[in-house]
């Protein structure tokens, strides 16, 4: 029988840097820049991480020494420091210059990702271990312990409370995103920039610093999901590459969501299911399936993007200036 | 009120082509002043001996030569199959889907067909399949653009991805041995399928379909009808259906050709030179390309000299790797940051930066 109380915290691990992706990516779209870069970000964002782990982890004698405060506080701030560099890159480039935001994002992609392996394998080369790998276990038992009582309350400590604090985190900042995007001014005022510049502008909108604000903490945010990936899914293992096409299942989510933070929670555990999923399938002896089912979120996106497009529904729509630069004095 | 800002700036007119020349090399030049300090940085060599590197693992050896002609014609072979969709302000960034179904198609024909046909027929039908393959890949995210609007960069994105799997799917059925969970070299023994070698040289082949290539859609966008619709349905959709182009029609023509070529591409990876079939055959090169052919200016001559300059840079960069035991990402990185300066000189051809006059008053 399928056995969901194990499937489902194992789909949720895997949801959690998409929601954290895709959140960042939904503040950033909603100001009108299309950050193809967030892949990059993600990779910089958990690379920053664990290089801060790593020192931190070197500077002290041994692990009891550890205090949980540093332990966790440095790899975060280095991580979402990161990724602030990266969003600044995107803003400066996009927005202060007027690039192209596809070309732009993509560089940055190549970018965040050789970054990322660059210094992923520099650090394995300073280890001197034997597997291409890093093992930052002390540091990670900070990120990815569970409230105690998960142990003692059977499935519904299983499924509902035996993740890192990050995990929860990354619900709260998609929900919080969520009501500021809908119920507040400033949420109001983003959601302007990203329809029309021109009419923000006109408005008495700082188009220019609604952008970088958006772009920039949608990078932090996204940032946080390589974080979570390195230090909590994968137990403070970084490995090159390891993280995959998970920045592109994100910014898939974004329009699976159509640009809603709140639906992205339960959103990005379905992809997190989809993605795991074929593990769970009995294919017998025909391996083969398994890939056609690791298609499945590629499918449903592509599906969602089209039914989106028929429907015409006004609220369903990208942000309509998405992509454009803005130049206040071109008509 | 807000402060008025220090700079003033202004859209310019059309530079003539030697300032703009000059901005876009000053910018090349920066960059690679900083690529070398950050060099320097890690591997502690002077500037000189890092280029000197760089030069070496391009075109140190013959061998080595050849080996960046064929990234290089590869490289803008996928560019310009990309160019006539940007021409026409279509983002398709899923040239790398198009040309690994390519890839795809062709490694079908190979292995099913491989011994049942004779090899000139067979290469016929590989060339179809390669086409047929990339075109039908150009053409979905076409025809939902021009019909109901669909974004296309995200459309384009996600069948990337959908070919990957596909790929991945075929290569564990076709798998040899069983269990390897990969291909390995195609008809090895029979060389069925292989492309034909010039003058016995591995690579010369697709670096002449590219250059032929090159010179074709060189004349397609400038001299042809086709290139002209192209240029105005990407000015502006209203002005061409307004002067009686069939927007829908250009839009999914030109798809289905970008398409195609991109197929081609795929064709000559895997029958030309590879004779294998893996998930990452092409190797982000679909992407890379995106960015090729947008620093060129979507000019196909232009596009040989950015290609180059990435090509050369990569092999240097994966050079530089081997020699002072860094890791081989290093090319990406020296890459991105090529890509940031010019991807910013832009904005100072296009814009002019003037500080405010001190004797209008600020508030």
């Amino acid at each position: 029988m399928f056995d969901f109380a194990s499937f489902l915290p194992r789909a949720v691990m895997q949801g959690i840097p998409l929601l954290y992706g895709s959140t960042g990516e939904i503040l950033t779209e909603k100001s009108g820049n299309l950050n193809l870069g967030i892949p990059g970000v993600m990779y910089v964002g958990g690379i920053c991480g664990v290089i801060g782990a790593f020192f931190y982890e070197q500077s002290v004698a041994s692990a009891a020494e550890m205090s949980a405060v540093l332990a966790i506080g440095i790899p975060m701030l280095a991580s979402l420091l990161g990724s602030l560099i990266m969003g600044l890159i995107y803003c400066l480039l996009t927005v202060t210059l007027r690039a192209n935001q596809n070309v732009t994002g993509l560089a940055l992609t190549t970018f965040g990702v050789g970054i990322g392996n660059f210094f992923g394998g520099s650090l394995i080369k300073l280890t001197g271990s034997e597997v291409p790998s890093i093992a930052l276990s002390a540091t990670s038992a900070y990120f990815s312990k569970s409230l105690p009582i998960a142990e003692t309350t059977g499935w519904f400590g299983q499924v509902f409370l035996s993740y890192g604090f990050l995990a929860y985190l990354a619900i709260i900042i998609a929900l919080l995103s969520s009501y500021f995007l809908k119920h507040t001014r400033t949420g109001l005022h983003l959601r302007a920039v990203g329809e029309s510049a021109a009419t923000a502008d006109a408005a008495g909108i700082n188009v220019t610093k609604y952008k970088y604000m958006a772009t920039c903490i949608g990078s932090m945010i996204a940032g946080l999901g390589g974080l979570y990936y390195v230090m909590d899914y994968a137990c403070g293992v970084w490995s090159n590459n390891a993280f995959g096409d998970r920045g592109w299942l994100a910014i898939a989510l974004v329009i699976f969501t159509i640009w809603r933070p709140n639906v992205s929670v339960l959103a990005s555990i379905l992809f997190g299911g989809f993605y795991i999923l074929y593990l769970y399938i009995p294919t017998g002896t025909e391996l083969s399936i398994k890939e056609l089912y690791k298609m499945l979120p590629y499918v449903v996106t592509l599906v969602v993007l089209i039914v989106v497009s028929l429907r015409k529904k006004r609220e369903d729509q990208p942000p309509a200036s998405l992509g454009l630069a803005y130049f206040r004095e071109e008509r | 009120m807000n402060k008025q800002s220090l700079f003033h700036i202004a859209k310019r007119g059309t530079l003539p082509w030697y300032i703009s020349a000059a901005i876009r090399g000053c910018a090349i030049l920066f960059a690679l002043i900083v690529c070398a300090l950050v060099t320097m940085f890690m591997t502690g060599e002077n500037p000189i001996s890092i280029y000197g590197t760089i030069f070496h693992g391009a075109f140190g050896t013959v061998r080595k030569t050849w080996v960046t002609f064929q990234n290089l014609a590869v490289l803008l072979g996928i560019s310009l199959a990309v160019t006539p969709a940007f021409k026409m302000r279509f983002w398709n960034i899923g040239a790398e889907g198009q040309v690994l179904i390519g890839c795809l198609a062709t490694a079908a024909c190979m292995i099913c067909l491989g011994d049942k046909l004779p090899n000139g027929l067979l290469i016929l039908i590989m060339i179809v399949a390669a086409i047929a393959a990339g075109a039908l890949w150009g053409f979905l995210p076409a025809f939902f653009k021009a019909r109901w609007n669909t974004n296309e960069t995200l459309f384009t994105l996600m069948m990337n991805y959908i070919a990957t799997q596909l790929a991945a799917y075929y290569i564990i059925v076709w798998e040899v041995p069983k269990g390897a969970g990969k291909i390995g070299i195609i008809n090895q023994n029979t060389n069925a399928g292989w492309l034909p070698q010039i003058a016995g040289k591995q690579y010369l082949l697709t670096i002449l379909v590219v250059a032929v290539m090159t010179v074709l859609t060189y004349i397609y966008l400038k001299y042809s009808k086709h290139g002209y619709e192209i240029a105005v349905v990407g000015e502006s959709q209203r002005t061409a259906s307004y002067a009686g182009i069939k927007v829908e029609r250009v839009i999914i023509r030109t798809m289905v050709l970008s398409g195609a070529m991109c197929g081609l591409m795929g064709l000559l990876l895997t029958a030309g030179t590879d004779h294998t079939l893996t998930t990452t055959i092409v190797g982000g090169r679909g992407f890379t390309a995106v960015m090729v052919s947008w620093m060129a200016k979507f000019n196909p001559i232009m596009m040989i000299f950015t290609s180059l300059l990435l090509v050369v840079l990569s092999r240097g960069a994966s050079e530089i790797s081997s020699v002072f035991g860094l890791n081989h990402s290093f090319a990406d990185i020296l890459t991105g940051i090529i890509l940031f300066f010019i991807i910013g000189s832009e904005f100072f051809i296009n814009y002019k930066v003037s500080l405010r006059k001190a004797g209008k008053k600020e508030a």
